[in-house]
Order: structure tokens, then C-alpha cells, then sequence
């Protein structure tokens, strides 16, 4: 068994932020990261605004700042792709003391770091706040196809059980002595990894024999989902409103 | 009186031409809980699959409370029958436990308060409703079993049928678990070669061997057959005798 009682993006709590239905928060997310995507570049402080909103909902959610900064560290290797833009940009060039950097590389840089940044933010902030099977209903009741829901479901559902199967095929590989360091000692995983692919394989035929004993026809029962009133839809949009009207008057007043 | 199921003159081979059931023969009475015993391989799963009509056999005929298991009417054959699996991992397939357990009843169109009743009923009945909205994979082994036992409970089976239920739980959770099925009062089947399990349990016991039933009877009288269980690979664990043995 592995430990913890939830993924690892997910912040246990009771917040304002955590209550909400997840389909509103699901919505509130991809308006808000439209507006962010559809701001022109050079309105620095329709960002800042943006910036705003995520430190409000950060701080309504009762998120540490620790915690979040060290799940937004994904979007580095990204961002250190963005970094290497002001150098080998076109020209015009700004001559930065021994340094000139492309001004149009660094305008692309500058969108990569920002954007990525905010979408990010948003997106770890809808983990932290919310339970992966509340995060599938929510999709649901989206009307998300049914399909990629249960796809989705399933994914979460067993990648404990292979990640735990995988585990007990490398203590069984290192029981009995196997200690790899070159390259050319790679049969093994090699061997395990294809005994993990047939073993979830089977596994999966078992899953469909339990699902069809219990009447599955092939298409997936809807998950249990309330509808909510409106207003916690205006409290949940409020936000991304807001943002996307800051959108519009950055790219009237460009 | 209508038998909650009977197995007339069941053969099956696989695909491969592994001939695996080769005419069994039985019938369970309503509220009764027999015991299928026999060793690896001699087609207990297999036979388990023709129960609800997973698979189809080549000849003969399975009935569930008086419905024959056919193409027409498999929907209702897969209500009637309740099949528990050997692997909890592979019956608990939906991100919760509450979706799992109204997974059955759901795909019979039910809905709403309905539903939501079926399900904690069921998992009433087996000591569970703290878990609902727990995810089946954060649960201990006794517990993912006695879930597994919730998710057909809550499409009403007329019988239950478990495939190894006390594989891989530890004594506490095995005892549970018997406590548990005696309570629900529920004709059962128990596919095991868990001997003292199947006496605890089960009055009668049906021994399979070869693609056949070759005994069938009262459990403590079949587990006293020393050359029976010889000649069919079974054997009581060390020290046990049956006739020692009266629950309370």
C-alpha cells in the first residue's frame, strides 16, 4: 500500500474555496485562463490585476505559500526554455552592459513566464481545493463525454494498484542482488516493465468481467452530482469576471 | 420450491480446446449457504463466470431462481446472481465508494433518493457507511472486501456468489467477514479452498474436481472423508479436525 490519503496536489481543508461545487471552479478556471491567454503583451498591469486575483483566491483557500510554490516549480523546465528567447531572438537588440538581448525576445519571454505563470497558479489552485472524484463529477456535470470521465477515472483508480505492482517487481529485482549500473544491464526493467503491461492487460479483462457482472451495458452511469443554485455560480465566476473585463479594456486600450 | 440456482450438465472449453467443465450438476435451495471446494485448477472460477452469464457454456443449462441464464434475459440473470471476485482491486473500479456501490443498481436505471438508498442499505449491511465517500484504494484489505460485498448487495442478488473471499485477509478480517455473511441471511455460494472457512460457514459443501462435482453434502461430513479430500488434493490445515469443531 502506498501512504497518503490523497494526490499529492490536494490540500485537505474546509475554505470558502474548497466548498465550492466543482463544476463551478472547473469553469471559473478556463474563463479565468482565457483572459489571461487573450490580454495583449505589452498590458503589464491588466497582469498585475491577475496576479491579484490568484494571491486573493490563494489566501481565501487557506493555501501555504510553501506548498504552492513548490507545485508551481512544474512549469520550470518551460520556463527555462523562455529564458533562452532574449538571446537568440531577431534583432532590434538592447545592449544590457556587455549583454544585448532581443527586444523581441524578450516580449516573448516575458509572455511565456507571465501567462504560464497565472495558468498554473489557477490550476494548482483548483487541485489543492478540490478531490479528484469531485473534480470527475463536476466534469460530468459539465456534460464532459462520458467516456473521458470514466477513462479519467479509471487512470486515478489504478495507478495506485500498478504503481504498487511496479514497486513490488523492483524489491523482488533488488531481493535478489540486482544492483544495475551500465546501461548494457537493462534487461531486467526491460523484462519487468513488459510482465507490467501484461499484468494490467489481464488485469483490465478481470475489471471488465466485475463491471459486466453487475449490468454494465457499455455506457457509464452518470456519477452522483447535485445542480447548484445560482449564486454560488456568481460567487465562483465573479472572479474570472472580473479578469475577463480587464482582458477587454487591455486590448480596447492597446 | 423454485432453486434459488441449478447447474444442469454444464460443459465449457476454452477457446484453446482446454476442456475445463465437463457436466456439472447441482442445485442451491433458497437461504441455503453451500461451500464449492476443490483444488487449483478444477474450474471453480470457471464455473463462477457461467453463473451470470459471463460465459456461455457449450452444452447445458444454468437457472437462477427460475430464469434461465440465455441471451434474452442476461441483464436479469447479472442481477440475480451477485458476483464477488477474488481480487478486491479488480470489483472496485470507480473513483469512490459510493459510485461504486450504485454502479449496479445505476446501470438498472435507478436514480436519485432511490439509489442513494439502495446504497447505503447496502453498505449498512456490511458495516461500511463511514467509507462512502472514501476512494476504494485508501481502504485496508478487510475493508475493500466487505465494499465488494456491498456493490452487489445493492442490486438485491437473490443469490450471493464469493470467489476466494478470504484470500489475503488476515484472521480478524476473515472473522469479520463470516459474521457479516451470516447476518445478511442471504442464499449463498462460497467458492474457496479455505476448509475450515467453508465449514464455518457453509452446512453443506459441493466438492469439485476435473470439471465435475464429486461430492456433495454436509460440510463436516465431507471434510471427515480423509481419503476423499486425499484423492481430490484438499487437505485440512494442521491440527484441525472437524469433528472438534461445533460453532455456538
Amino acid at each position: 500500500m502506498s501512504g497518503g490519503h490523497a494526490h499529492a496536489l490536494h490540500l485537505h481543508g474546509h475554505s470558502p474555496v474548497h466548498n465550492l461545487a466543482p463544476q463551478t471552479k472547473l469553469v471559473a478556471l478556463a474563463l479565468f485562463i482565457a483572459a489571461v491567454v487573450i490580454t495583449p503583451r505589452q498590458a503589464v498591469w491588466a497582469f498585475g490585476v491577475y496576479a491579484g486575483l490568484v494571491l486573493l483566491i490563494l489566501v481565501a483557500a487557506e493555501v501555504p505559500a510553501g506548498f504552492f510554490l513548490r507545485r508551481i516549480a512544474i512549469e520550470i523546465p518551460f520556463v527555462a526554455f523562455a529564458l533562452l528567447l532574449p538571446f537568440v531572438g531577431r534583432p532590434p537588440r538592447l545592449a544590457v552592459g556587455p549583454l544585448a538581448f532581443s527586444t523581441e525576445g524578450l516580449w516573448g519571454a516575458w509572455t511565456i513566464l507571465v501567462k504560464g505563470t497565472l495558468g498554473v497558479s489557477a490550476s494548482v489552485l483548483l487541485a489543492a481545493t478540490t478531490e479528484i472524484p469531485d473534480l470527475l463529477s463536476g466534469l460530468d456535470r459539465l456534460r464532459a463525454p462520458r467516456l473521458f470521465t470514466a477513462i479519467a477515472g479509471f487512470m486515478v483508480r489504478y495507478l495506485d494498484v500498478v504503481s504498487n505492482e511496479l514497486g513490488r517487481m523492483r524489491t523482488a529485482m533488488a531481493a535478489r542482488g540486482y544492483a544495475p549500473r551500465w546501461w548494457w544491464q537493462n534487461k531486467a526493467p526491460a523484462t519487468a516493465a513488459g510482465a507490467l503491461f501484461i499484468r494490467s492487460y489481464e488485469r483490465g479483462e478481470r475489471v471488465y468481467q466485475a463491471m459486466a457482472a453487475r449490468g454494465f451495458t457499455g455506457t457509464m452511469p452518470a456519477l452522483q452530482s447535485t445542480p447548484v443554485p445560482p449564486r454560488t455560480w456568481w460567487v465562483a465566476l465573479s472572479l474570472p469576471a472580473l479578469a475577463l473585463v480587464v482582458a477587454l479594456i487591455a486590448l480596447v486600450t492597446q | 420450491m423454485t432453486p434459488a440456482l441449478e447447474v444442469e450438465d454444464l460443459w465449457f472449453s476454452y477457446p484453446d480446446g482446454t476442456e475445463v467443465l465437463k457436466g456439472v450438476d447441482f442445485h442451491i435451495h433458497p437461504g441455503e449457504r453451500v461451500a464449492l471446494l476443490g483444488p487449483n485448477a478444477a474450474g471453480k472460477t470457471t464455473l463462477v463466470l457461467h453463473l451470470n452469464g459471463i460465459l456461455t457454456p457449450d452444452r447445458g443449462r444454468v437457472t437462477v431462481a427460475g430464469s434461465p441464464a440465455v441471451d434474452e434475459n442476461w441483464k436479469e440473470i447479472r442481477r440475480r446472481t451477485g458476483l464477488v471476485f477474488q481480487d478486491s482491486d479488480d470489483q472496485l473500479f470507480m473513483p469512490t465508494v459510493r459510485q461504486d456501490v450504485a454502479f449496479g443498481p445505476a446501470n438498472y436505471g435507478l436514480s436519485g433518493d432511490e439509489l442513494e438508498r439502495r446504497v447505503s442499505v447496502a453498505l449498512s449491511a456490511v458495516g461500511m457507511a463511514e467509507v462512502a465517500d472514501r476512494a476504494p484504494h485508501h481502504l485496508s484489505g478487510g475493508e475493500r472486501r466487505r465494499v465488494a460485498v456491498a456493490t452487489v448487495l445493492s442490486m438485491q442478488p437473490e443469490i450471493l456468489v464469493l470467489d476466494e473471499p478470504t484470500s489475503n485477509l488476515d484472521p480478524a478480517s476473515r472473522r469479520e467477514l463470516v459474521d457479516i455473511l451470516l447476518d445478511l441471511g442471504i442464499t449463498l455460494l462460497v467458492v474457496t479452498h479455505d476448509l475450515p472457512y467453508a465449514l464455518e460457514l457453509c452446512p453443506r459443501s459441493l466438492l469439485m474436481d476435473g470439471g465435475r462435482i464429486v461430492a456433495d453434502g454436509p460440510t463436516a461430513e465431507l471434510l471427515s472423508d480423509r481419503q476423499l479430500l486425499a484423492a481430490h488434493r484438499l487437505e485440512l490445515p494442521f491440527g484441525f479436525d472437524p469433528a472438534f469443531t461445533r460453532r455456538s
